[in-house]
C-alpha cells in the first residue's frame, strides 16, 4: 500500500465512506433510539455506531478516526455508559425502594412525539449503546494498532505509529 | 433433528478447541461451540410464522399468545453473545502476546508451565 | 432488603468510575478501592442472620429475575468481602513495586469481586451464568496481568479450560429453558419435585455438574488450577485460591445438588469419592515442589477435596464440618498466599531453593506463615485442626471409617510438604541461598503486614468461631442444605 503519500484506501472506497458514514451513524442513532418499540437497542444500535468509526480507519486510516474519537475519550465514555446505566437502576431504589424499577410512567405509542414510551428502557438503551459504540471501537483500534515485529532480532511489540518511524 | 445438528455442531467445536494445537484454531473451536449454543438457545424460542413479540394497545393478547415467539431465549442470546464477544476480544489479546513471547501460534511449543 | 443490591451494584459502580478518575490523582486508586471493599465487608457483615428473596425491578419470583439471601449465601458474602478486604491492602504497596497500571488492576479486581457476590446472591439460572462469566473473565485477565511469557500461557489456558466449562453451563441452561420453560432456580426444583427427571433435564444436571467442577478444580477436573494461581499477583492467588474456586466452584455445585436438583444416595458417593480423590492426588502432587506459590495452589485442590468430602458425607455434622472447613480455608490459604507474596516483595522469588533464614529478617510474614501452616495441617488449636476434627467425627459417624482414615493421612502429608516450606525458606537454608542478598532483606511495610495480622488471628481463633457460633450461625447455614429443594421452594415461591 502506498503509504507514502496518503494513509488508507483507494479514492473510491474513501469517497463512497465519506457519503455514508454520517448515514451509518444515524441509521445506528435511530436504533439505539427505536429498541424499545422494534428489534434493535442499545447493543445492536451501539455496534452499528461503532462500525462508522471502524469504516472511517479502514478508509482514512486510524489518524483520522482517532481524531474524531480519541482512545482516552472512548475509554471514559465506555465507562460512562456503565455508570450511566447502573445510575439509572439506583435510581429505581430512589423513587420506588427497588434497584431496575421503571419509574418513569409508561405509555402506548400513539401519535406524534410519543417515542420516550417505555420508561426508563430507552434511557437504559442509550446507556448501552454509548457503552457498546465506545468499547468496540477500542477492542478494534487497539487490535488494529498493535503488531508483531522482529527489532534486532527479538519480536517486539509495536503500535503501528513506531513502526513507520523506523 | 435440527437440535441434533446444533449438537453436532457444538462437538464440532469441542472438538476444535480441545484437540487442535494451533492457537487461532482452538479460538475458533470455541466460538463454534459458543455459537452452538446460542443457536440452540434462540430456537428454543422459535415458532413457524411467528410474530415479534412486541406489544402495543390494539394487540389481541389471545391471538398474540397463539403466534407470538418466545422473547426470552433471544434476551439470553443477546446476553451470550456480548460474554461471548467480551472473552473472544480477551482471547485474542492474549493470542498476540503469545505470539510476541514465542514467535509461534502451535501450542506443543509453550511449554515453560508442567501442571 | 436494599442493602443486598449494593453487593453488587457498589463494586461495579467502582469497577468502572475508578479507571474515570484515577488518572489524575495517584493516591486515588488505593483509597477508592480499599474504601469500596471495607463497605462491603460491613455490608456483607449486616446480612448475617437476615433471610429474603429481593425481586429486581419489582418483578416477581417465577417471572422476574430475583435475589436470594439466605444463612449459606450470608456465609459466603462474608469470607469472599473478608478476603477481598484483606487483598486490596496488601495490594498497596504489593502492585507499587512488581507491577503497573494499579487502575486496570483495581477495575478487574472490582468485576471479580460484583461477580462472585452476585453468583452466590442469585436465584435464576442465567443471571447464575452472567455473574459466573464476570467473575471468570475479569480472573482471566487478573491471571494474566503480568504479560510474562508464563504468565500468558496459564492465563491462555484457563481461559480455554474455564470457556469450554462456561459453554457447557450455558447449554444446560438452554436445555432446561427448553424443557421447563422457566429459569427460576426455585421453579426449576418445584417442576422436577412434580414431574420428576427425564432425559433432558439429567443431561442439563449433568453438564452442570462437569461445569462447576471444572470451575471449582477438582481432580480431575483440575488442570488449569496449579499454573494459573501461582501466576497471578500475590493478592490475587489469594482471592483465586481463598475465595473464587468456593463462590463459583463449590458454592454452586452444593446449592445446585442440595436445594436444586437434590441430593442422592448416588451423587454423595460422587462427591466422597472426587473428594478423597483430590485431597490424596493433590497433596501428593504438592509434595514435589520446590516452587512456594505452585506448592500451596496444590494445597487448594487437596483442601477443596475435604470440604466436598465433608458435603457429600450429608450428615449434619458433615455438612457442618465441610462448610467449616470452607470458610477456615479461605482464610489460611488467603494468608499463605500474600505470605508467597511479601516474601516475593522483598526476595523478587518464588523458588523455595533460594530463599534461607528469612525469620531472622521477616518476623512477622514468619510467624503468619508458621501459623497458617499449622492450621492448614490441622494442629490445635488453629481453626483447621476443628474442621478437620469435624469432618472425620463426621465420617466415623456416618459408618465410613475409612473415609477418615484417608483424611488424617491427607492432613499428615500436608505437614510434611509444609514443614518443608519452613525448613527451607524460614528457619533453614536452600540450596542456592545468596548471603549477600540476604543481609538487605527487611519486613514489608505496615500495610502489607496489616491483612497478615488480621488474618492469623482468625485462624487462631478458628476454635471460637465454631464453638461460640454453633447455634446462632452455623445451625441456620446447615439447616438450610437439610432443609432440600422443598424448603428452598417454600422460601422463594411460598409453595
Amino acid at each position: 500500500m502506498n503509504q507514502n503519500k496518503q494513509p488508507g484506501m483507494s479514492l473510491i472506497v474513501q469517497t463512497v465512506a465519506r457519503w455514508l458514514k454520517g448515514f451509518i451513524f444515524l441509521y445506528g442513532v435511530y436504533i439505539i433510539f427505536y429498541g424499545h418499540l422494534s428489534p434493535g437497542g442499545g447493543f445492536a444500535g451501539g455496534v452499528i455506531v461503532a462500525s462508522t468509526f471502524v469504516l472511517l480507519t479502514l478508509a482514512f486510516g486510524k489518524e483520522r478516526s482517532l481524531g474524531k474519537l480519541g482512545k482516552l475519550l472512548a475509554s471514559e465514555l465506555d465507562s460512562l455508559g456503565a455508570l450511566m446505566f447502573l445510575l439509572i437502576a439506583v435510581l429505581g431504589i430512589a423513587w420506588g425502594r427497588i434497584f431496575f424499577l421503571n419509574f418513569i410512567e409508561k405509555a402506548v405509542p400513539t401519535g406524534n412525539f410519543k417515542l420516550f414510551s417505555a420508561g426508563i428502557i430507552p434511557l437504559c438503551n442509550v446507556a448501552i449503546g454509548i457503552k457498546v459504540a465506545a468499547s468496540l471501537f477500542m477492542i478494534f483500534i487497539i487490535l488494529a494498532v498493535i503488531r508483531v515485529q522482529e527489532v534486532k532480532g527479538r519480536r517486539r511489540l509495536v503500535t503501528t505509529e513506531k513502526r513507520r518511524k523506523e | 433433528m435440527i437440535y441434533a445438528m446444533c449438537f453436532i455442531l457444538f462437538l464440532i467445536g469441542l472438538y476444535g478447541a480441545t484437540c487442535k494445537k494451533n492457537i487461532v484454531k482452538i479460538i475458533l473451536g470455541l466460538v463454534v461451540m459458543e455459537y452452538a449454543v446460542n443457536l440452540f438457545l434462540v430456537l428454543q424460542g422459535w415458532r413457524k410464522n411467528g410474530q415479534a413479540p412486541i406489544l402495543d394497545g390494539r394487540t389481541n393478547l389471545e391471538e398474540f399468545a397463539a403466534r407470538a415467539v418466545d422473547p426470552v431465549p433471544q434476551a439470553l442470546v443477546l446476553t451470550s453473545i456480548v460474554i461471548g464477544l467480551g472473552i473472544l476480544s480477551l482471547m485474542v489479546a492474549i493470542a498476540i502476546r503469545l505470539y510476541e513471547r514465542y514467535g509461534t501460534f502451535d501450542v506443543t511449543e509453550m511449554k515453560r508451565l508442567k501442571g | 432488603m436494599n442493602d443486598i443490591i449494593y453487593l453488587v451494584a457498589l463494586p461495579l459502580a467502582m469497577a468502572f468510575f475508578i479507571p474515570m478518575i484515577g488518572r489524575k490523582v495517584r493516591w486515588l486508586p488505593d483509597v477508592l478501592a480499599n474504601a469500596t471493599t471495607l463497605v462491603l465487608l460491613i455490608l456483607a457483615g449486616q446480612t448475617v442472620g437476615r433471610e429474603g428473596v429481593y425481586a429486581l425491578g419489582g418483578w416477581a419470583a417465577p417471572l422476574g429475575i430475583v435475589l436470594v439471601l439466605d444463612s449459606l449465601s450470608s456465609l459466603l458474602l462474608l469470607i469472599i468481602n473478608l478476603v477481598s478486604f484483606m487483598a486490596t491492602l496488601f495490594s498497596v504497596d504489593y502492585l507499587e513495586k512488581l507491577y503497573t497500571s494499579k487502575l486496570r488492576y483495581y477495575s478487574l479486581f472490582l468485576l471479580m469481586v460484583a461477580g462472585m457476590n452476585g453468583t452466590v446472591l442469585t436465584g435464576d439460572f442465567f443471571n447464575l451464568f452472567v455473574f459466573l462469566e464476570i467473575a471468570s473473565i475479569a480472573s482471566y485477565a487478573l491471571v494474566g496481568f503480568g504479560c510474562e511469557a508464563d504468565e500468558l500461557e496459564a492465563s491462555f489456558k484457563y481461559l480455554v479450560i474455564g470457556s469450554i466449562a462456561s459453554t457447557f453451563v450455558l447449554l444446560a441452561v438452554a436445555l432446561l429453558y427448553g424443557r421447563l420453560a422457566t429459569l427460576n432456580m426455585a421453579h426449576v426444583a418445584w417442576l422436577l419435585q412434580q414431574n420428576g427427571f427425564d432425559r433432558v433435564t439429567t443431561f442439563a444436571f449433568v453438564l452442570l455438574l462437569v461445569g462447576f467442577l471444572v470451575k471449582g478444580a477438582l481432580i480431575p477436573f483440575h488442570a488449569w488450577l496449579p499454573d494459573a494461581h501461582p501466576s497471578a499477583p500475590a493478592p490475587i492467588s489469594a482471592m483465586l485460591s481463598g475465595v473464587l474456586i468456593k463462590a463459583i466452584g463449590i458454592y454452586v455445585l452444593i446449592r445446585l445438588t442440595y436445594n436444586v436438583f437434590g441430593i442422592t444416595p448416588m451423587l454423595s458417593a460422587l462427591f466422597t469419592s472426587i473428594g478423597v480423590i483430590s485431597m490424596m492426588i493433590g497433596v501428593l502432587l504438592a509434595l514435589g515442589q520446590w516452587d512456594f506459590k505452585r506448592l500451596l495452589a496444590y494445597h487448594s485442590i487437596s483442601q477443596m477435596g475435604y470440604v466436598v468430602l465433608g458435603i457429600g458425607l450429608g450428615t449434619p455434622l458433615g455438612l457442618l464440618g465441610g462448610l467449616f472447613h470452607l470458610l477456615n480455608h479461605s482464610l489460611f490459604k488467603s494468608l499463605l498466599f500474600l505470605d508467597s507474596g511479601s516474601v516475593e516483595y522483598e526476595t523478587g522469588t518464588r523458588e523455595l531453593e533460594k530463599m534461607g533464614n528469612l525469620s531472622q529478617k521477616m518476623p512477622v510474614t514468619a510467624g503468619s506463615t508458621l501459623v497458617a501452616s499449622l492450621s492448614i495441617s490441622g494442629i490445635p488449636p488453629f481453626n483447621g485442626f476443628w474442621s478437620k476434627l469435624v469432618i472425620i467425627l463426621a465420617a466415623v459417624q456416618a459408618g465410613r471409617a475409612g473415609l477418615a482414615v484417608w483424611a488424617v493421612i491427607g492432613s499428615i502429608l500436608t505437614l510434611a510438604s509444609f514443614s518443608k516450606i519452613q525448613r527451607y525458606a524460614f528457619f533453614g537454608q536452600g540450596k542456592d541461598f545468596e548471603p549477600g542478598k540476604w543481609a538487605l532483606y527487611q519486613e514489608v511495610p505496615l500495610l502489607m503486614r496489616i491483612p497478615l495480622l488480621v488474618l492469623s488471628t482468625l485462624c487462631l481463633a478458628g476454635g471460637l468461631i465454631l464453638w461460640g457460633g454453633l447455634n446462632g450461625f452455623w445451625g441456620p447455614v446447615v439447616e438450610v442444605l437439610l432443609g432440600g429443594p422443598a424448603d428452598y421452594i417454600g422460601s422463594i415461591l411460598g409453595r
